[in-house]
């Protein structure tokens, strides 16, 4: 291969991290802005799964969101359907509906169901919201897909708090059981949940899963397990190719992530699960994520 | 007697899926009791083992069911209604997908389990869930149209089927319609009201009760959700007095249905015979029947002394 190529192919590498990087800022932006206009809404869990979220719906997911039901897409199940603002917010930008519908977000009769309603929501594959409940489902895909014959591949994201719930170690080892290599999920590692175990201080709070417990536990249940960093675009993307390559086994993606990331005072803060912001919040929020309220006032 | 309605299950399913490639069975271990095994042996490739692990086998019946899949899920009643009541709610029910719960060991025949595998809420429980068909045959014969209906129903549907063999009730001419009861035997004194394997062992206390002059007019109810209520408001206003047996708690299930229909639209005296808001025990079928007041002559005898009380003829 010639230099020429080999630094073409890096810049153009370059360029669509940049690309996906944008896009996880303008789904932190849009998550904001849903939760501000509703006046409540989750706000730690969709920042954190901001990037990996710009990640599959703009580069790993096969889809086409002008045909949601197309019979060859790839499936994916969104388990941490809580965190539904971002997902939601990635859907929008992705082109499934309006960025405008967003606002109709805890409205009567809203299509986005403040935990995702496969019935009302065009795209997606389930409806999510009892934590635990996704990766059985994703696995149903998964094995309908090998029966089908089909090509697809089936995503699930899970939240590690999530990872408490029975259900998804009976559907680790089933996936496992099976074989499942086209079956990848992805847990939003934020080492956060709703309430927790309180450390030290009132307002710490323990991990739930110890260093490196978490990828121990999906390791153990026969998963390829693949540790990253959850807010590093190039090592989301590697993790998402090196998931794809198939083992004869089902792929997690461990993705270590800030709850709150992208906000400096979210950031790691437990009690940001869930908030109203106060204007002067919303503003520096906004600030910090490059979009000053000046330049949304002129828009 | 008819025969097992667990070895009907085993057969129809498999008959079913050599005519239509989408018909998968999840077993969860327990294939050789519900007789999942006999579809094994035909269609080893859409058998699906899901362990011990029913919570996940209700969410992968559903995303099958989004793949196009009609999943006919085998398990007991505990495990398949009980245990995973969640993920039933929010996978299946709450998106209409199309998974046919078609659960064995229903009510108190679980080959002396005890009260932990005997189910005798289910009923209550699966017709309080919006979206959510329920259906209780009476014998093989009606066990078998039922699951051949499931497979054609769009839609989630629960199938309540019995371990053991039960009296055979309806012929070679029995055609099953979601939704319709059927009046069994014509009275003038009483209406009974009956469900699942009750049914037939009510059929034969009314068969008693003519022998000493009290004409039973007894209507069977194998849809519980969506319920006949023109059959049942037809059976209350022939007699002005309705009693209803099934092997199940008093509450909540056919009893409570049927209360319910006749409270809103044509107050009825209505009497409720079954388990007494109480739980089963490990014995032999019949002596648990006798227990509950659920033999044919247990539940004559009830009959009787009720239309004492309330100075029938």
């Amino acid at each position: 291969m010639s230099a020429t190529a080999t630094d073409g192919a890096e810049i153009a590498r370059r360029a669509e991290i940049a690309r996906l990087e944008e896009i996880a800022r303008r789904i932190r932006v849009a998550v904001i802005r849903t939760v501000d206009h509703a006046k409540g809404g989750h706000l730690g869990g969709p920042l954190s799964a901001a990037d990996l979220l710009a990640a599959l719906y703009f580069r790993v997911l096969r889809i086409r969101p002008a045909e949601p039901a197309w019979p060859e897409r790839d499936r994916f199940v969104f388990s941490k359907g809580h965190s539904s603002i971002g997902l939601y917010a990635a859907m929008a930008l992705r082109g499934y509906f309006p960025l405008d519908e967003l606002f109709t977000f805890d409205a009567p009769d809203s299509r986005l169901q403040v935990h995702p309603d496969m019935t009302r929501t065009p795209g997606l594959d389930m409806s999510t919201g009892s934590l635990g409940m996704g990766l059985s489902a994703a696995l149903g895909m998964a094995l309908g897909a090998r029966l089908l014959g089909r090509d697809l591949r089936t995503y699930a994201m899970l939240g590690d708090g999530e990872c408490q719930e029975g259900q998804v170690w009976e559907a680790a080892f089933v996936a496992s059981r099976y074989g499942l290599d086209r079956l990848i999920a992805v847990v939003d590692h934020n080492r956060l949940q709703q309430y927790g175990w309180q450390g030290a201080a009132p307002e710490e709070r323990l991990p739930p899963h110890g260093p490196g417990e978490l990828a121990a536990k999906w390791k153990a249940f026969g998963w390829r397990t693949l540790e990253l960093d959850g807010h590093d675009m190039a090592a989301i993307l590697g993790a998402f190719d090196a998931a794809a390559q198939g083992e004869g086994r089902p792929t997690v993606l461990i993705a270590d992530t800030v709850k709150g990331r992208g906000v400096s005072f979210m950031e790691g803060k437990f009690y940001w699960h869930t908030r109203i912001l106060k204007p002067e919040e919303f503003a520096q929020a906004m600030a910090e994520l490059g979009e000053p309220l000046e330049a949304m006032a002129a828009q | 007697m008819g025969r097992p309605m667990r070895e009907i299950f085993g057969e129809t399913v498999t008959a079913l899926a050599d005519g239509d490639p989408r018909i998968v069975v999840l077993d969860g271990d327990l294939g050789s009791s519900t007789k999942a095994d006999i579809f094994q042996a035909a269609h080893p490739e859409r058998f699906l083992q899901m362990g011990i692990a029913e919570q996940n086998l209700m969410g992968v019946a559903a995303g099958l069911a989004t793949m196009g899949f009609i999943p006919f899920i085998s398990t007991f009643v505990s495990f398949a209604v009980i245990r995973p009541l969640d993920q039933i709610r929010v996978l299946i029910a709450q998106p209409g997908l199309n998974v046919k719960i078609t659960a064995g060991y229903a009510g108190l025949f679980t080959g002396m389990a005890g009260k932990t595998h005997q189910v005798v809420d289910d009923v209550t429980i699966m017709r309080a869930m919006p979206g959510m068909v329920t259906v209780s045959p009476a014998d093989d014969v009606e066990a078998e149209a039922v699951l051949r209906y499931a497979a054609v129903h769009e839609g989630p549907i629960y199938v309540r089927l019995v371990r053991d063999a039960t009296q055979r009730l309806f012929d070679g001419s029995y055609r099953f319609e979601l939704g319709r009861a059927i009046v069994v035997r014509e009275g003038r004194d009483v209406t009974l009201i009956s469900t699942g394997a009750q049914t037939p062992r009510t059929f034969d206390a009314a068969e008693l009760l003519a022998g000493e002059g009290i004409d039973v007019h007894l209507v069977h109810v194998p849809t519980i959700k969506p319920l006949d209520e023109a059959a049942i408001l037809a059976a209350a206003q022939r007699t002005g007095f309705v009693i209803t047996v099934e092997e199940h708690t008093v509450l909540g299930g056919l009893g409570g249905a049927v209360a319910e229909t006749l409270a809103d639209r044509h107050p009825t005296p209505v009497k409720r015979l079954g388990l007494q808001d109480v739980y089963g025990e490990s014995a032999p079928n019949d002596a648990l029947l006798e227990m509950f007041g659920l033999s044919a002559a247990r539940v004559a005898g009830q009959v009787r002394a009720l239309l004492g009380r309330a100075g029938g003829s």
